[in-house]
Order: C-alpha cells, then sequence, then structure tokens
C-alpha cells in the first residue's frame, strides 16, 4: 500500500515536471514551425505509399488500389533508373572535385597576393554568379550556343565553318559544358569560404616560418595547405551524402529539356519531374522519388559513421 | 573586418614575391573575364538594336546600339509589372513570415533546460534527412490544401528551412551566453520577453544573413511558379523568364522546321531577342546591385553555417 502510493506520487511529481508552468511560451514559440513540419515534411513521407499503388488522381490516395512494386518493376526495367542514377552520382562526384581544386587553388592564391584591396575585388566578382537562379543562367548559356544567334556559331562562321550546329542536340558537348557551369556558379561561394578559413589560421605560425627563413611557398605548403586538409575532408565526406541528389535547374534549364541530349543531362529529379507532368505517372515518379530518399538516406547514415569515427565533432548527429 | 586586417598582417611578415604575385594576379584577372564576359554578353545584347541581332547574332559588337528592348519592355510589360509586384511581395512576405517561425524555433531548441529541446531538434532534423520528395508533395498541396495557383504556394511549404533553423540556432549558442538568460529568469522575465527583448537585440547578425540568403532563394526561386502557378498575375519574374525562354526556343525549332509563312509570320509577332535580354538585366540587377553592400553577411553565414552547433 506505501509503496503504491510513493509510485503514484513519484509519477506524479513527474508528470509535473514535464509540463512546467514557465515552459508554456517555449511551446507556443515552438507551434508554428512544428504545425509546418507535420503538414509539410511529415504528410509527404506518408504520400510515398503512392510508390506501390496505382494512382487514380480522381479516387485519391486512400481508395486507389495497391499494385506492390510494380512502379519499380517498371522503372527498373528499362535502362532509364541506370542512366539517370550513374548521371546524377557521376556528375556530382566530378563537380565535387573539380569545384574543390579550383576553389583551393583560388583561395590560397588570393590569401598570398600584396594587394589586399585587389584581392577582396575579385573575391566579390567570384561569388556573383552564386546569386543568379539556373533561369537566367540558362539564358547565358543559350546566348553562346543558340542555333542561330549564338557567338559560338557566329564564330565558326568567321573561321570558314558552313553550316550551322545544333548544341542543343550534341551529346559529347554536354558532359563537360555542365561540369564548367556548374564551377561558373559554384566556385565563388567555395572560394570564399576556404579563405575565411585561411585567414582564421593563427599567425604565430607564419611567424615562426618566417623566422626559420621559409618562403612563401613553403608556407603555402607547410601550414596553409595543412590547416585546409582537415575542413575539406570532413566537406567531402559530408558532400557525398547528398550524391544521389541533382541539381534540377542544372540539369533541366540548362539543357533546356532536349530529348536527344537527355542520355548525358538526365538526373534522378529531372526524370521525377517529367515523369510526373509530362508522362502524368504519379506511380512511378513517387518510386522513382522513394528509390531516391531511402538511398540518399543510407548514405547520409554511412557517410555520418565514418565521420564520427574520424572527428566526432564534425558529425551531423 | 579582421579578415582584411590579419591578410594584411601575413603579407607584412614575407611579401609574395614581385614576380609570383604579378602571375597570380595576371591569373585572377583571367579568371575575373570567365566569370563577367557571359554576363556582359547579356548586357550588350540588351542593348543592341533588332536589326544588328538580326544581322549578326548576339555579340559584343553590335553594329548599332539601342534602347528599344528596355522601351518595348516597359511599353508592353504589363506581365514584367505583375511578376515584379508578385515576386517582391511574396519574397519579402515570406522571409519575414519564415524569420518569425525559425528564430521562435531557434530559441527553442538553443535552450539547453528545456525537457524537449533534443526531441524539438530532431523532429526538425530529421527532415534534412529523409523526405517524401516532389510528388507527394504536389499532391498534398494540389489535391488536398488547394493552395496551388494561390499566393500561398510561395509562402506556406517553404516557411521553414530545417538547415537555415540550425544556423540560427548555432548563432544563438555562440553570440548569447547561458549566464545572460539565467539572470533574465532569476530577474523574474518569461522567456517570451527573454526572446523580444534579450535575443533579438544581440541577434541582429544572424537574422540579417539568414534572411538575405532565404530572400535571394525566393527571388531566384523559379521551380514554384512553374510548377503550381497558371494565373499570368501570380507569375513570378524567373519563371517568366523560364517560360518566354522555352515558347521562344519551341516555336523558332518548329518554325525552321516547317518553314512555312505562317511559322515566320509567328516568329515576328515573339518578343524580341533585346527585349528578352532587358528582361534578363532587370532579373539580376537588383541582385547584382545589392549583393557586394550584404556580402560580409553571406560570408558570416558561410562560416557560422560549417561550424557545428
Amino acid at each position: 500500500m506505501v509503496m503504491l502510493q510513493t509510485g503514484a506520487n513519484v509519477r506524479w511529481k513527474r508528470r509535473k515536471k514535464i509540463f512546467r508552468k514557465e515552459d508554456a511560451a517555449l511551446y507556443l514559440m515552438a507551434l508554428p514551425t512544428v504545425i509546418f513540419l507535420l503538414i509539410f515534411c511529415y504528410l509527404p513521407m506518408g504520400g510515398l505509399v503512392m510508390a506501390f499503388q496505382d494512382l487514380n488522381i480522381t479516387k485519391g490516395i486512400f481508395s486507389s488500389p495497391f499494385v506492390g512494386l510494380k512502379n519499380f518493376e517498371f522503372l527498373f526495367s528499362t535502362t532509364d533508373a541506370w542512366v539517370i542514377t550513374r548521371n546524377t552520382v557521376c556528375y556530382n562526384l566530378v563537380f565535387i572535385v573539380v569545384n574543390l581544386v579550383i576553389s583551393i587553388s583560388l583561395a590560397l592564391m588570393l590569401s598570398s597576393l600584396r594587394s589586399g584591396r585587389y584581392a577582396k575585388t575579385v573575391q566579390t566578382v567570384y561569388m556573383m554568379p552564386y546569386f543568379l537562379s539556373y533561369a537566367v543562367v540558362a539564358i547565358v548559356v543559350n546566348a553562346f550556343l543558340d542555333r542561330d544567334d549564338g557567338l559560338v556559331n557566329a564564330i565558326l562562321k568567321l573561321t570558314g565553318e558552313v553550316g550551322k550546329t545544333n548544341w542543343y542536340h550534341q551529346i559529347e558537348v554536354w558532359p563537360p559544358l555542365l561540369v564548367f557551369v556548374n564551377a561558373w556558379k559554384g566556385v565563388g561561394y567555395q572560394t570564399v569560404l576556404y579563405l575565411a578559413v585561411i585567414s582564421g589560421i593563427s599567425i604565430d605560425y607564419y611567424e615562426a616560418a618566417v623566422l626559420d627563413g621559409a618562403s612563401k611557398f613553403q608556407q603555402a605548403r607547410y601550414i596553409t595547405i595543412p590547416h585546409l586538409r582537415y575542413i575539406v575532408g570532413i566537406s567531402l565526406i559530408l558532400s557525398m551524402s547528398s550524391i544521389f541528389r541533382g541539381d534540377f535547374g542544372l540539369f533541366y534549364n540548362v539543357p533546356m529539356n532536349q530529348g536527344k541530349i537527355y542520355p548525358v543531362t538526365d538526373v534522378i529529379d529531372t526524370y521525377i519531374y517529367r515523369a510526373l507532368t509530362y508522362l502524368n505517372n504519379v506511380g512511378m515518379s513517387t518510386a522513382a522519388g522513394l528509390y531516391q530518399s531511402v538511398v540518399g538516406f543510407v548514405l547520409v547514415l554511412i557517410v555520418n559513421k565514418i565521420v564520427n569515427r574520424i572527428d566526432p565533432d564534425s558529425a551531423m548527429f | 573586418m579582421i579578415m582584411a586586417k590579419e591578410a594584411k598582417h601575413v603579407n607584412k611578415l614575407t611579401l609574395l614575391s614581385k614576380g609570383w604575385n604579378a602571375v597570380f594576379v595576371i591569373i585572377l584577372f583571367i579568371i575575373v573575364l570567365l566569370v563577367l564576359i557571359p554576363m556582359v554578353l547579356i548586357a550588350v545584347v540588351s542593348l543592341s538594336s533588332e536589326m544588328s541581332i538580326a544581322n549578326n547574332g548576339y555579340s559584343f559588337f553590335p553594329s548599332e546600339w539601342s534602347l528599344d528592348g528596355y522601351r518595348y519592355l516597359f511599353k508592353t510589360g504589363d506581365q514584367l509589372a505583375d511578376s515584379y509586384l508578385v515576386t517582391i511581395f511574396y519574397s519579402v512576405t515570406g522571409t519575414v513570415m519564415s524569420l518569425t517561425a525559425m528564430t521562435m524555433y531557434a530559441y527553442v531548441i538553443a535552450q539547453k533546460k528545456f525537457r524537449f529541446s533534443r526531441a524539438f531538434t530532431w523532429l526538425l532534423f530529421f527532415t534534412m534527412l529523409f523526405g517524401g520528395g516532389l510528388v507527394p508533395s504536389y499532391i498534398l498541396n494540389v489535391r488536398y490544401l488547394h493552395i496551388n495557383d494561390t499566393i500561398w504556394i510561395f509562402l506556406l511549404p517553404s516557411l521553414v528551412n530545417a538547415y537555415y533553423t540550425i544556423i540560427l540556432r548555432t548563432f544563438i549558442r555562440t553570440t548569447i551566453p547561458d549566464t545572460l538568460f539565467e539572470a533574465a529568469r532569476i530577474d523574474g522575465a518569461g522567456h517570451f520577453r527573454i526572446f523580444v527583448s534579450i535575443v533579438l537585440p544581440l541577434f541582429k547578425t544572424g537574422i540579417a544573413t539568414v534572411g538575405l540568403f532565404s530572400l535571394v532563394s525566393r527571388w531566384n526561386d523559379w521551380f514554384t511558379g512553374m510548377l503550381y502557378i497558371q494565373n499570368p498575375k501570380l507569375i513570378p519574374l524567373q519563371t517568366l523568364l523560364t517560360k518566354l525562354q522555352n515558347t521562344i526556343d519551341f516555336l523558332k525549332q518548329n518554325a525552321a522546321i516547317a518553314g512555312t509563312p505562317d511559322g515566320v509570320a509567328l516568329l515576328r509577332t515573339l518578343p524580341d531577342e533585346n527585349m528578352r535580354m532587358a528582361c534578363t538585366m532587370m532579373v539580376v540587377l537588383p541582385i547584382l546591385f545589392a549583393y557586394p553592400f550584404f556580402q560580409r553577411y553571406f560570408v558570416q553565414g558561410l562560416t557560422v553555417g560549417s561550424i557545428k552547433g
């Protein structure tokens, strides 16, 4: 009897602790975001059941028949699934390496310039394309590649080339071009990030190096680069977790959604979009989305595990 | 700025040899050109006369300069005006709404003493790891919430950005010492009071940083408009650009293939090339002019974003 009472007492006390009156304001402040997350983030996760349905838009999610793995069979029976997976992963890997090499080199050069003002101006210019949307970038690219008015064809004409090339049908130019466009837009941002890291390196190291008679290049080699190695390693590993996501704007807008070059421009995200809007195949595009989400999620878990082992402080969770 | 000062100090220790400095300056300058030239091309075409484009295509040296592109744009630009209005409206309103929801939530999950701050953090963080993807969200917005083709589509689904909220929390944790909270609590201030009169004022840089990032991403969003909007009054600027480009491209190719008089006549009715580029300039210029003034916030956002809170 006595024991029961104390048990109830403890439970009562604990409940009192859970809803402390002074925390009421905190719940209220969290409320808008919690409602948002439940409706716009967690509810759509439930919508993933559509991947296993033969969805009829008029019937809705609740009364459409289940078809098991049929949507996935449909997706993986063609070569599409392989092509979009290959494109998404390979492009992302190349983007990561290319942008990294360029931005580190630029940051090293910028940080060692004699004139600080020149470095700052240059840095401002480099970051500009980061603020352009891919809607705009597509128009810029088109100004060069347009069949009739484009600058490239005009220059080719000057050099005596006859006939106009439609660059939006030439498969071989697109892989390098997309890598270039991605670098053009993204390198500035990364350069500025690495510059910030470099400027955070303690001056003591450099002072000691100067006393020992180290040249500017030796300083870069033995002080700056080792300091960067760390953040680079971590951000490299972290970016592995998103190699299953294609940049929709880059792969849809810049190639102008031209069918002839899909083999080298189609990524998972553009495929899902087209399956939804052009083919109206809700089931299959949801299936492709689920495939992307699940593999992406697994990648994040693996990457996080690796980071945790190397450096727990940089891990995401 | 500390950054510039330290860089100078480093340079004072040992200056790069003049030869190498010149080499670097030149390499960096070549890349400046690579970045700027494409943008200059758009600007030049927007200022070229239609005749010179028809004769020579896009060129850095048009045979004839003209302001016609901009003149036509403003004369026939009802659509542009509508798009400007709607884009400005939802960019500003959306950012204010977002900041309100996100800063409050960031304050909650920054509390170390609050029992559920970990649970709330996870509720938010999990959405960064896993999501339903495009299709379920599309069905939700269109079929169940019916917010497609309304202004709400620009405001609600993008209300909270998990990544920005985590950055805001990091800002709060790193800039405001715990002891300050404690002192306020002892003085009898409630959470809401602390949030409004202590956190917000101390936290202006963080809010400015995240606010600018979210303003730019809204201004640059063309996808929402393309997916959900039919009403011409609600088409955002960036979507307008994409649509303009796609229509012209489609008609051009088909007219060229057909080669019919009808096709040729149709091509004539299209907006002129210089007008399209003028439209592009009108979309880009506000940001390109504004951003150098706000650059330090962006840099700050970058560095804080890379710190784990």
